[in-house]
């Protein structure tokens, strides 16, 4: 019964996307967004198709397991949107620094595909690795099977769906110029269904859970799934022009409007690729050590102080411009004090290591997510330093914010992912461990000189331009024309580009390590906990 | 507090209803009074919504993600004031569905761009961005002078922003094509007209050296020759706008 509900439900929502697509195709203008149309309506009938064909099945057997097919496809998801981000990344870097190669095309441009790098990075290398390991960890802490068949394969569809109209739509112009809420109408409601269906199947699972407690890792994966439903409704709240176009207006204007965004903005940081991450933290690295979390008090303060304290950072973004000064200095004081319960985590995740620190030399996995956690404790210090106005003034507008984003983005969420994915690929693939560690190594420390690298230039060049917007003559006039500010740049961006090739090349020896182990043999579990313990009859 | 937090604990929805709780407070602390305080966007004399060539201009300006390079925000800072004008009052940006304030200046920022050049030195700089300044980073958009405007969608956008709280007459919007085209019209048939419905500081000229095309480089220039330009700074006492 509920499970013939759970079908027709499904269907349903699979049904009103199809809706959706076949208006667009039929009466979309512009090539690009007609495509989108198709490939929305054609994805979406081929899901009702299959639910469908499946309505009158009888209930199939499931096996006392936990569900793990899904969890795979996120693994490939997840490499293969790494890889596009991080080689288009580069491009875009290289772009910088020799001009030529934005090619004055008009899909080729910086301002174009630039979003395709962030969302790429963000939201499909970040977003898959979440979804599939917060699967993972669901299942092991709850020691119970995901709570439905369907629903996990509609949250993976339906998110790698957005992420793919989001990234081609950018270079066809389809953009909303918000920055990382770039998506525009249609994409952000195929996200809404999507992420709906993932809030119920995790609170669902959770439901079901043996263990009378939620482990802490549920904890940021939920305040990552609750705080991103919010802010993506109400940061993309517009009126489209109509159904013909692509094209939307933003609800608010102006003041407004930049607040609501910077406080998206910084909280998509906050909840997606810190709590998040957070979550995989706390579930991989003293699994993978073999050692329990050193503090349960220090987890709960942590968890709350983050999800309190992150809201009202975003403000931050904007000091000294139009925005009311009282929100700048709430915005200030509230990033500062953040650093409490973001190094309340690293110390936690630090100490979770003694005992076992041996393993960071003998295991790169565990180097990757013990730097990791050294990136977060060195981006949050950061970006608390950041947040005060008058280190502001030096620092916004410049390359420090891009070198600071990417202290935590390549620093963090990727360190903290190739660890967990080392770890987990072989977990579900039942295999004996990865294909090869000397390869695992030689990914960590290409990924570790080129972050190393990228950072650094960042740091000098921000420092160096901010400088020098800033220097007068006595004569009271500029030192500096804007463009000799620019030329300044020039070694800063190669540099830059360099250090995101080595991180390029790192990430693809992972890729071929990941596929490797894959393809390598099988062994029998020996874990105790590798099945979830029998469910009462429904 | 352990005690409590392992009954919270216990409780999957109690958890997820908490976590909403807690991290809706700093938006509602933060961004909801932005809304209902009056001087958070203060009057300035000569603000008018986008005429329709500029709004098209500046969905151009949308489309190709200039937000990403370019900031639309004079801060406070006297290095700010000096190199880029006066600064940038909240009313400026009132209209401005979205803001572009932005958040990077790898190249200078637009605030106050309008009238600093003309509108020949613009077409050409976007054309080919290194003819005119030695050692720039920006990319080419040769194709904007050869890509006719499309209008159709104007009355359709201008009914959007109506809807989001834009002023836009329903005159005004079924104008919106006549218009879009009359404010980059060589003969300049209807300046009174567009004049009347938008105001005194509207620009009407051929933008883009092309007076028999109606391109997106008109659109665009249109859009950026007006930029900062609407307020008329002589009028305001800065020291009245509270903030």
């Amino acid at each position: 019964m509920i499970r013939q509900f759970e079908l027709v439900l499904s269907l349903l929502v699979t049904l009103i996307v199809m809706v959706l697509g076949i208006a667009i195709l039929g009466f979309g203008r512009g090539t690009g967004y007609i495509l989108h149309g198709w490939v929305i309506a054609g994805f979406s009938a081929w899901g009702a198709m299959y639910l469908v064909n499946h309505l009158s099945d009888p209930a199939p057997v499931i096996p006392l397991e936990y569900k793990d097919n899904v969890i795979k496809w996120g693994v490939l998801a997840c490499f293969v949107w790494g890889v596009i981000g991080f080689t288009v990344g580069d491009i875009i870097a290289w772009q910088l620094a020799v001009p030529a190669l934005n090619g004055d095309m008009w899909w080729s441009n910086f301002g174009r595909i630039r979003p395709v790098h962030t969302t790429a990075v963000i939201f499909g290398f970040g977003g898959n690795a979440l979804i599939a390991t917060s699967f993972y960890v669901v299942q092991r802490t709850s020691r119970a099977r995901l709570a439905s068949e369907t629903a996990p394969w509609l949250v993976f569809a339906g998110y790698n769906l957005f992420v793919f109209l989001a990234v081609t739509g950018y270079p066809m112009g389809i953009t909303q110029s918000k920055e990382y809420a770039e998506p525009e109408w249609y994409a952000d409601l195929i996200l809404l269904f999507t992420w709906v269906t993932y809030l119920w199947l995790y609170m669902a699972t959770l439901a079901r859970r043996a263990e009378p407690h939620i482990y802490v890792a549920n904890w940021y994966y939920l305040g990552f799934i609750v705080v991103i439903a919010m802010l993506h409704v109400v940061n993309n709240l517009a009126v489209p022009v109509s159904i013909a176009y692509p094209k939307s207006y933003p609800l608010f204007a102006g003041v407004q409007d930049a607040m609501t965004q910077w406080w998206y903005g910084h909280n998509a940081v906050g909840f997606l690729l810190t709590a998040g991450f957070l979550g995989m933290m706390y579930y991989f690295l003293p699994k993978a050590a073999g050692r329990p979390i050193y503090s349960y008090r220090m987890s709960i303060l942590g968890f709350w102080g983050i999800t309190f304290l992150y809201l009202w950072a975003g403000s931050h973004h904007l000091h000294y411009t139009a925005l009311p000064d009282w929100v700048q200095y709430l915005g200030m004081t509230m990033s500062i004090i953040l650093l409490v319960p973001s190094w309340g985590s690293v110390f936690n995740g630090l100490l979770t290591l003694n005992g076992a620190w041996d393993k960071v030399r003998t295991d790169p996995a565990i180097r990757f997510m013990m730097v990791a956690v050294l990136f977060y404790g060195v981006a949050t210090f950061e970006g608390s330093f950041l947040a005060i106005r008058p280190v502001n003034t030096l620092s916004h507008y410049t390359d420090w914010t891009v070198g600071h984003v990417h202290a935590g983005a390549l620093g963090w969420v990727a360190f903290i992912t190739f660890g967990a994915m080392y770890k987990m690929v072989p977990w579900i693939w039942k295999r004996e461990g990865t294909y090869s560690l000397r390869l695992e190594a030689w990914h960590f420390w290409l990924a570790l000189s080129g972050t190393l690298i990228y950072v650094g230039a960042m740091w000098n060049s921000g420092i160096t331009q901010s400088l020098m917007w800033q220097t007068y003559e006595p004569s009271g006039a500029f030192t500096y024309a804007f463009i000799d500010t620019v030329d300044a740049m020039r070694p800063y961006y190669t540099a830059r580009a360099i250090g995101g090739f080595l991180y390029l090349l790192g990430a693809l020896i992972g890729a071929y390590n990941i596929y490797m182990t894959v393809n390598g043999p099988r062994v029998e579990a020996k874990d105790t906990d590798a099945r979830p313990l029998a469910q009462p009859a429904e | 507090m352990d005690g409590k937090h392992a009954k919270l604990e216990r409780n999957g929805i109690a958890f997820a209803m908490m976590i909403l709780f807690v991290a809706s407070l700093g938006g509602i602390f933060e961004i909801a009074p932005l809304f209902t305080i009056e001087n958070t966007v203060e009057e300035a004399p000569g603000m008018r919504p986008y005429s329709p060539l500029e709004l098209a201009g500046r969905d151009i300006y949308v489309r190709e993600g200039c937000y990403a390079c370019h900031s639309q925000m004079i801060r406070t800072l006297k290095s700010d004031v000096d190199r880029y004008g006066h600064y940038s009052l909240a009313a400026e940006s009132m209209y401005d569905h979205p803001h572009q304030w932005g958040s990077k200046r790898t190249g200078p920022d637009l605030a106050r761009i309008g009238q600093k050049y003309s509108d020949a030195w613009h077409v050409a700089h976007l054309k080919a961005p290194r003819e005119f300044v030695q050692g720039s980073v920006m990319p080419g958009y040769p194709f904007l002078s050869e890509t006719p405007l499309d209008t159709k969608p104007l009355p359709a956008s201008l009914r959007a922003l109506q809807r989001a709280g834009v002023p836009y007459t329903d005159a005004q919007i079924e104008a919106a094509v006549r218009d879009a085209a009359a404010q980059a019209d060589v003969d300049v048939d209807f300046e009174d007209e567009l004049r009347e419905s938008y105001g005194e500081n509207v620009q009407v000229r051929d933008f883009d050296g092309q007076p028999d095309r109606l391109t997106e480089m008109d659109a665009l220039v249109a859009y950026l020759q007006m930029l900062g330009t609407l307020v008329d700074f002589d009028q305001i006492k800065t020291e009245e706008i509270a903030r």
